[in-house]
């Protein structure tokens, strides 16, 4: 059970409950391995996936998250939905509150998307990416695959490389890790950093060579030329030789590190092919850990609910 | 609620006897050890089940398998009251076609058990499923009995049955426990 009704931001965890969170997702991923993988759980409840940027992992792994756990799953993307009408955010999430939902996942391109739905209805809201500002159940993802893959969090040294000025990965990522102990270091050029590095509480690094050596996990972000104004780099080809993974690069991680990215990957760009396939990359573990993780974070939010309320 | 210890109702060697005679009573009942797997429920049932199965290993020569059911995500008040604490099922058999004997330390309301016969029915279709209980202390609010009981202790719905296992409390022993009325 967590105190807060919402997982919007890292703010809404405290360090206890993420350990709680990877604990119970640890739980379920041995549910994931059944040949069953249906629990009761969640019976009757229903889930609202409600999305107005496109996505196929996170929608596809809440989605499946809610049908294992037996609760009603209910897709709204914004290209079939009454948003196209012109219905406002506000009108939306009231019309979804009329129709009794537990608990609604909202990807949406503005920051503060999911504390409006908050305020308008009366279930919890889990922030499934919001502009670029955060996306806490990536960062839990990305901690239950770190935890797995090295054993513990505490301590690590976590390389962020790239986008970091529009990726809401590394705003939830970064807070996440200095939560569980960890050690952020965003490795990016200037004009891909926000105007304040200092704000992001993470160390700050240019040069990608030389942070290597010393990193446990290098995650590499995708470049998001979609939310760019315009080119941040001379071409992709500069880009890749100074900031993408690759080979040679990863030849320079610590034996043990591992090599992360939150997908969809631009292949040669942030990160090569070989790199991507490599028995180093953890990429697809952290898809199979998201489902587990959105399982857990159902589980913590919905269960439990009545007697929170009463206590 | 503060609860006090009221009366201790099985001593280590009570415990230990009663354990004994289960484990002959599950041979004795499936015939031998043949198709039998155990499933003890989180915690102290898994500590029961390890305890049994080295019993019948000791008369039967035969090594039972051991598996542990977390039921947190069976329950039926999932909705209220969420378990303190998940551990991660193992059931390192296959349990389609066997006998599996749950194990469980107190037999209280069934709910538990109820919520244990649908997690394991999860992992396959068992020939059939038997329940092992140290303590049956009644307030039955299911149709659901155990098989084999070390011991059948009358209660009061405002009493608490408490076994202590030294792998996890350093003593052994069941105690009856009652609410002091002092309140919170």
């Amino acid at each position: 059970m967590l105190a807060s009704r919402h997982i919007m931001t890292m703010d809404d965890v405290t360090a206890d409950e993420i350990a709680l969170i990877l604990e119970t997702a640890e739980s379920f991923a041995e549910v994931n391995q059944r040949r069953i993988k249906k629990l009761p759980t969640l019976r009757g409840r229903t889930v609202v996936n409600l999305f107005f940027e496109p996505s196929t992992r996170t929608r596809t792994s809440f989605e499946i998250a809610a049908k294992r756990l037996s609760a009603d799953g209910i897709n709204f993307s914004a290209s079939s939905s009454a948003t196209v009408k012109g219905e406002t955010l506000r009108d939306t999430a009231k019309t979804l509150a009329a129709m009794a939902c537990d608990l609604v996942v909202v990807r949406h391109k503005y920051a503060g998307a999911p504390q409006m739905l908050a305020e308008v209805m009366d279930c919890s809201i889990v922030n499934g990416g919001d502009g670029v500002h955060e996306h806490p159940t990536q960062a839990l993802l990305d901690l239950y695959t770190m935890r797995q893959a090295l054993g513990k969090l505490a301590g690590l040294r976590v390389g962020i490389v790239g986008d970091i000025c529009h990726s809401r990965v590394a705003g939830s990522l970064v807070p996440a890790l200095r939560k569980v102990g960890a050690t952020p270091v965003v490795i990016a050029p200037p004009t891909l950093l926000p105007a304040r590095p200092d704000v992001l509480g993470a160390e700050v690094m240019w040069d990608l060579d030389e942070a290597l050596p010393a990193l446990d996990v290098c995650y590499l972000l995708r470049v998001q030329f979609e939310r760019a104004d315009a080119m941040p780099f001379p071409s992709n080809r500069e880009y890749a030789s100074l900031y993408g993974m690759n080979l040679a690069r990863m030849a320079k991680l610590p034996r043990h590190a591992i090599v992360m990215h939150p997908g969809p990957m631009n292949r040669g760009v942030e990160i090569s092919a070989d790199v991507a396939d490599s028995d180093r990359s953890v990429i697809l573990e952290q898809v199979e850990s998201g489902v587990a993780v959105r399982m857990a974070v159902m589980y913590l939010l919905l269960g439990g609910a009545d007697s929170g309320a009463a206590a | 609620m503060v609860f006090r210890e009221k009366a201790e109702v099985m001593d280590a060697d009570a415990m230990d006897r009663a354990l004994t005679r289960i484990a002959h009573e599950i041979l004795e009942a499936n015939k031998g050890a043949g198709d039998i797997a155990l499933a003890g429920i989180m915690t102290r049932g898994v500590d029961m089940a390890n305890r049994l199965a080295e019993r019948i290993a000791r008369i039967e020569g035969t090594a039972v398998p051991v598996g542990s059911l977390d039921i947190s995500f069976y329950r039926d008040d999932v909705a209220t009251r969420l378990s303190p604490e998940v551990h991660t099922t193992d059931i390192p058999y296959p349990v389609e076609g066997r006998t599996i004997v749950l194990v469980d330390d107190v037999l209280y309301t069934g709910r538990t058990i109820r919520a244990a016969m649908d997690a394991i029915m999860d992992y396959g279709r068992p020939a059939n499923v038997q329940l092992a209980v140290l303590v049956d202390r009644g307030h039955r609010e299911l149709p659901i009995r155990a098989d084999f009981v070390g011991k059948n202790v009358p209660t009061s719905r405002r009493e608490r049955v408490k076994v202590y296992l030294d792998e996890h409390d350093g003593r052994e022993a069941v105690v009856i426990l009652e609410d002091d009325g002092k309140g919170e």
